[in-house]
This record gives structure tokens, sequence and C-alpha cells, in this order.
């Protein structure tokens, strides 16, 4: 089985969030970053796990710069057998998947998994494209995943529950919690992925659809009301009247 | 002429008439296309939130995301629609990716405002830490909603529902089996949900907090360590690796209020934080603090709320 992991590097969840150039970028001074957690807790495990009990082969591709050559490597850690990168910066959503699309064109994946959306822009939307460009089935928001010869067996997450259903591969899967495991790579993955094939690829010329044109940052809490712990009908009575929320 | 993407194959949820309601403040006609068997004078309804139109294919399940792509093109080019509105719900998130790609044409993922002056539209970013406006490059754009971000308007307008065929083809997908609990509120969608944390000590002690979530008619929801033990499903936990929530009122018993949980709840409305420490760094992100056991402060919340309601009848 050939598996395909699309992995994004995203800050590390207590990174300062905070904006340069008249808040148009966002501010990397001093910000680590690590691979998304959806895209290596879930897709990337899962996929090893299918690996490991069926044979085959599990490749990582990322949209990035050579600044994300460590994001990789941590990835090529955990057990991924080789890696490549797109050498362009992810510029929206449509350009990063069309990028992947055009590589994994031709190439006989029968799974292709990303996480179900970054923790930077969390906007879940590559595998939907992924799925599209490539005119594969897409099982989206998935919590389980079986494969059995061609036939791949998913929980997926529905509006006010879960759903198992049955399709066929080759298909695109968005993974989420439930999946897997997250692995700590040890001391071995970790010298092992420094030899590890990565191939850099150049991009195909294409626009993206959408800009980030600017960013803000949510107005401050004012100081918070503090209630008597034996007077519960003042808080209810304050949620009714000033907040209006019952 | 606008066009809304609702699945009515359950009847209409909340998140439809916030998305139709949307689609008519961008200040056109809005149709509305649709998926599942639902009787018409349920889809005429829609003329009550400002749709003229619905489109409905009755012979898709709207199971399968390729399927839907399919109608949702084929009614845009039927129309000629130049905004595409979903609900940001796991519909709405399966389909909209799809239809950009195969239109060619933006997305805007999870807004949470109408677009500005400017014509850029207001999302969530780093999983609501900051938030981020997006310009669409493409004539036609796609926006989809995060639910709860606007509240159903009525803008009543005359409103008819023709059969529409899509011809989308057959399902990749087969449905083997679908749970849904009875009654529960879907936790995106909830306008009032009550959560609670390691604090709370052990699975077996969740009845204070379902106690005052139904007294409420609130929606549960949780911690990751709470979820990562198996004392709560998964779908509960929220956070930033977790469900991402903006409800009108979040209680939260017996959480910290690390920075990863409050990632995805600080678009709430109004916090009330019930927690033994007053040091709990939740405190700074609330509205409303108690600083006390919630093993004591949950049940005589719900018997203040349960007095409360009772008074209003
Ligand atoms: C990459 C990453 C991603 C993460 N993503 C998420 C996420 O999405 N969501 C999330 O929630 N966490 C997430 N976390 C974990 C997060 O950092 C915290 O560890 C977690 O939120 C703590 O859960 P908690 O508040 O329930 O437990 P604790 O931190 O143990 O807090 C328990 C609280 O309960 C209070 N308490 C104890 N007894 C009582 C009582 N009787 N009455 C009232 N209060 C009491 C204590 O004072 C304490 O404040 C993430 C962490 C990492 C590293």
């Amino acid at each position: 089985m050939n598996i395909l992991v699309c992995i994004s590097k995203a800050p590390d969840t207590t990174s300062k969030i905070a904006f340069t150039n008249g808040d148009t970028q966002f501010d990397e001074n001093g910000v680590q970053y690590i691979v998304n957690p959806y895209d290596e807790w879930y897709a990337l495990v899962r996929a090893l796990e299918l690996k490991e009990a069926q044979g085959g082969n599990v490749t990582i591709i990322t949209v990035g710069s050579a600044a994300d050559d460590a994001v990789i490597r941590k990835a090529l850690a955990i057990g991924a057998d080789d890696a490549v990168r797109i050498d362009a910066p992810a510029t929206d959503a449509y350009f990063t998947a069309m990028q992947i699309a055009e590589y994994a064109k031709g190439k006989g994946f029968d799974l292709i998994l990303t996480g179900k959306e970054t923790i930077d822009y969390n906007g879940s939307q590559v595998a939907g494209m992924l799925a599209e460009a490539l005119e594969l089935p897409f099982v989206s928001v998935a919590t389980k995943l079986d494969v059995a010869g061609s036939t791949v067996k998913a929980e997926r997450e529905i509006v006010g529950g879960v759903q198992e259903v049955e399709v066929a591969t080759p298909v695109v899967i968005s993974c989420a919690k439930g999946m897997a495991e997250q692995r700590i790579p040890n001391m071995r993955g970790i010298m092992a992925a420094r030899t590890k094939p990565l191939t850099v690829v150049a991009p195909t010329a294409l626009d993206a659809l959408t800009t980030y044109a600017s960013y803000s940052m949510p107005a401050a809490k004012s100081s918070v009301k503090l209630i008597d712990p034996n007077n519960l009908d003042e808080l209810v009575t304050l949620l009714h009247n000033e907040a209006k929320v019952i | 002429m606008n066009l809304v993407y609702i699945n009515s194959a359950n009847g209409l949820s909340k998140a439809a008439l916030e998305t139709v309601t949307y689609a008519k403040k961008l200040g056109s006609d809005v149709a509305v296309v649709t998926n599942g068997g639902a009787d018409s004078s349920v889809l005429s309804t829609l003329g009550t939130y400002g749709a003229s139109l619905v489109l409905q294919d009755s012979s898709l399940d709207g199971q399968d995301p390729g399927q839907l792509v399919k109608l949702v093109a084929a009614a845009a080019q039927k129309i000629g629609a130049t905004t595409i509105i979903f609900s940001h719900d796991l519909i709405g998130k399966a389909v909209a990716p799809r239809l950009s790609v195969r239109l060619k044409a933006g997305l805007v993922a999870g807004a949470v405002a109408l677009p500005e002056a400017n014509g850029n539209i207001k999302v969530n970013v780093f999983s609501g830490k900051a938030f981020g406006y997006v310009k669409v490059n493409t004539a036609t754009r796609i926006i989809s909603l995060l639910p709860n971000s606007i509240q159903p308007e009525t803008n009543s307008t005359a409103c008819s529902v023709e059969a529409f065929d899509a011809q989308a083809g057959s399902s990749a997908i087969k449905v083997l089996a679908t749970k849904k609990p009875e009654g529960a509120i879907p936790l995106p969608e909830a306008e009032l949900v009550v959560s609670a944390g390691r604090g709370l000590k052990g699975p077996e002690n969740w009845g204070i907090v379902e106690d005052l979530a139904s007294a409420l008619g609130a929606a549960t929801a949780c911690s990751r360590p709470v979820a990562d033990i198996g004392w709560r499903p998964h779908h509960e936990h929220v956070g930033q690796t977790g469900v991402a929530i903006r409800p009108n009122l979040y209680i939260a018993a017996g959480i910290s209020g690390a920075i990863q949980h409050l990632a995805g709840v600080n678009g709430s409305k109004v916090i009330v934080v019930i927690n033994t420490d007053a040091e709990a760094p939740f405190f700074k992100a609330a509205d409303y603090g108690i600083v006390g056991d919630a093993f004591e402060v949950l049940p005589r919340f719900t018997e203040a709320v349960k007095k409360f309601k009772a008074a209003q009848h």
C-alpha cells in the first residue's frame, strides 16, 4: 500500500501570536515550528500503523521552503520512509493543494491523508481541494481508518454524530482524533531520519485564489466579575439581565 | 444572485437559516440549492429569511461530497451565482473546498462576519487567538460561515421551490451505520455550553455537569486530558486541537485555562469560570468567575437556573 501523508508546519501551540508590517504579516520572531498536530498524531501515525501491518510505503509531502526541512525531518524520525518538498511558500490552500495534486497525479497512491485542519489558518481546505483536483472520493474528518485490499472502512464525524462508511481506494481522507495515538520519535528514528531521501521539487506556476490582506487581535477582556459561590442566584440574574445570554 | 447550499435531509438547522440571512445581507436575491426530500412547504419557509428560489435535488442523500459539489456547481451555473455560501459545518468543510477547485473560485473558510467595506472577510486564525481578513482574488467567491456568527433574521420574500436534477452520478461513499445521540445538541452549533476538566476528578462525577447543561438546554464539552483518558467522548474535546466553538455562553468548571484550551473557546461571547484556584489562568479570560468547589457550585448553579426558569413561566 502506498500512502501519501500531507504535512504542514504550524507554530508551537504556546507561541505568542503577533503581527508585523502594519498587521499584514505573522511575526515569526521567536516562533518554534512543529508538525501540525492533526497531520502528525493522526494522519502520519495511522499511515505508519497500516504500513507496519500490511507493508507498503509512507511518503510525506509538504509545500514550503528549505526552512521547513526541520519539520520534515521530524516526520521522518517518527517513521515515514521518504519525503517530498515542493519548493515554494504555501501562499494559500488552493496553491498548496494544487501543487500536491500535481505531484501525486499518476503516482499510484492508494491513500492520501491529511490532518483535519492546521492549527494556524484552520481552513480545513487542502484535503477537499486535493480530492477534487485528483477526481477522488473524499472522507472528511475521519476518526477511524481501516484498509483491506482496496476497501477502506472509516468512521467520520457528521453534524451531531458519527458515521461508518466504506469507500474504494484511491481516496483522500482528512484525519482527526480517535484514529491513532501520538508517537514520540526515538533516537534511532532521529538518526535514521537524517539519511532518508528528501526530494525537492520545483513548483508549477500557479496563482493563489485568496490572500490574507491583514490581521487583528481580539479586544482584551475587561477584568472578571467575581461572584460569591453561595449566591448563584446573582450569577443567573447577571447572565439574564446584564450579559443577556440566558 | 447569491447561492446558498443547505442540507435539508434532516430539516432546516439554525446554521442553515444563518447562511440564508448572511446571503440576503450581502444585498442581492438569494437562491438556495439543497439535497434531500424535505417537503416543499418546509423549504418555502426559507423565504421568511430572504430566499426567493429553492432548487431541490431530492435524489441526493448528501453523504458524498463528490456528488454535492456537482449539485452546487450546476445550481451556480444555472442562476449565474457570483457568491456561494455554505455553513462551515462538517458538510461545508467537505464540499466548499471541492467547489473552489471546480469553479476556480477563492474560498473564505470560516467567515465570522459580513465583508468589510473593502470586501475583505474576517475569519478566525491561530485557532481563535487572532483574526485574519481574507481578500478573494477571483470574480466568483465562496464563503463558508462559522456557525453562531450571525443570528437568523426574517426578511419576508416570496419563495418558489423547484425540482432540480443535477445529474450528480452515483455515490462513491457507502454508509454502513450512523450513530446520532438522541436529542444531543451538536457542539459547534450550541448557543450554551457547559464544559468541565480534570478538576471533576472522574467520569462518575459528570452527572452534576449534565444536570446544569440540561437545566440550561446546553451542550456539554470537556478539556483535552478528559477526552484523552476516556472520561468523555472525543467529540466533546474543545480547544486548539479539538473543536473550536463560539457559543453565547461558555461555562467552564475545573478547567485551568491553558492557552491551548482558550484558543478553542475564547470566541465565546460570555465566559463563566468555576475553579477552586483563584490563580487559575482561566479567570483572566472570564467575564464572571466563581472561586469555589465545582462539586458544590454546579448543583447550586443548577438549582438557581431551575428557579429562574420556573419564575419565567
Ligand atoms: C500541542 C498541544 C495541544 C493541546 N490542545 C488542547 C486542546 O485542544 N484542548 C485542551 O483543553 N487542552 C489542550 N492541551 C492541553 C492543555 O495544555 C492543558 O493541559 C489542558 O487543557 C488542561 O486540562 P484541564 O484544565 O482539564 O486540567 P488541569 O490543568 O489539571 O486543571 C484542572 C483545574 O481544575 C481545578 N480544580 C481542581 N479541583 C477542583 C474542584 N473541586 N472544583 C473546581 N475546580 C477544581 C484546578 O484548580 C485546575 O485549575 C494541549 C496541549 C498541547 C501541548
